[in-house]
């Protein structure tokens, strides 16, 4: 990847995380920002559909997603580009995205400690206090273990 | 990969769309549920030469569908699936190399199930990501 800006900027930044990889090929977009908040899209596509009775998008691109607007969002809070790891995330379903909508997830990172921080969001698509989800996820901020030997860097982490 | 049995012929599980855009496909079978998996490649890419997260939930999620449609077949049943929530565990990144998932009915009843699954890459005894959904059937 290209050398990040001196402070992380979500829209900047999208332009260079969304060429390639996963979230290129799901054709992810950045929408919006705050202090600590980033809002993403994930466009409507025919071949992204869950379900063989509706034209809605599928769940799994949701989390991808919710995911990206995580890390995305820790990114945007702590100002620097630390890589993290997600470690855990979960999604309540409200109801299914309206037919060929397009989905945003907004996410923000409300609390960060030296090794993980905290994300809470809901993906919508149009009213924001109609969401098609919540989520709420715990990453673990690897660049900021001042170990060694960090054995997130081994083992463990999700991204 | 040596971890999963060959498919036999007449185990077939429809997976949606999204899942075969994503390169998802039924490798095989243990304990009567359809083993996904889905090899590396940009398509599911995170950081370099990592799954990306999502892409990790994306398998379980299908793998977990896969399972209670199963299980559903096997009981005559073929009711309409809502998901209701997934809770992903990510445990170990995920490498450079296929992935695998299979999903266990924790419970079935008449109107949600409960399902846990799990995804492995070349060590079925450590897996890199776990879930456990609640879907409803309508």
């Amino acid at each position: 990847m290209t050398t990040p800006p001196a402070r992380f900027d979500a829209r900047a930044a999208s332009q260079w995380f969304f060429r390639h990889g996963h979230t290129g090929w799901l054709g992810l977009r950045f929408t919006d920002q705050g202090e600590n908040w980033v809002e993403l899209e994930l466009p409507w596509r025919e071949d992204l559909l869950g379900d063989r009775s509706r034209p809605v998008l599928a769940s799994g691109p949701i989390i991808s997603l919710m995911d990206m607007a995580s890390g995305m969002a820790i990114w945007q809070a702590s100002g620097s580009f630390n890589p993290v790891a997600t470690l855990d995330l979960r999604v309540d379903y409200q109801r299914p995205a309206r037919e060929r909508a397009s989905v945003r997830g907004r996410v923000e990172c409300y609390r960060r400690t030296r090794s993980a921080a905290f994300v809470r969001g809901i993906a919508h698509d149009g009213d924001l206090n109609d969401p098609v989800a919540h989520i709420a996820g715990v990453f673990m901020t690897i660049g900021a273990d001042p170990r060694e030997a960090n054995p997130a860097l081994q083992g463990s982490g999700g991204e | 990969m040596s971890d999963v049995p060959e498919l036999p012929g007449e185990f077939s599980v429809d997976l949606p769309a999204y899942a075969r855009s994503l390169g998802i496909v039924v490798t095989g079978e243990e304990s009567g549920m359809p083993v996904l998996s889905v090899d590396f490649g940009p398509m599911v890419e995170g950081r370099p030469q990592h799954f990306h997260g999502g892409a990790t939930a994306g398998l379980l999620e299908t793998a977990g569908y896969a399972a209670l449609r199963t299980a559903l077949i096997a009981a005559g049943r073929d009711p309409q699936l809502k998901p209701i929530n997934i809770t992903v565990q990510y445990l170990a990144a995920g490498k450079s190399k296929p992935s695998f998932a299979i999903g266990r009915i924790t419970r079935l009843g008449r109107r949600n199930a409960n399902v846990t699954v799990e995804a492995w890459q070349d060590d079925r005894a450590r897996p890199i990501a776990t879930a456990v959904m609640n879907i409803l059937m309508a």
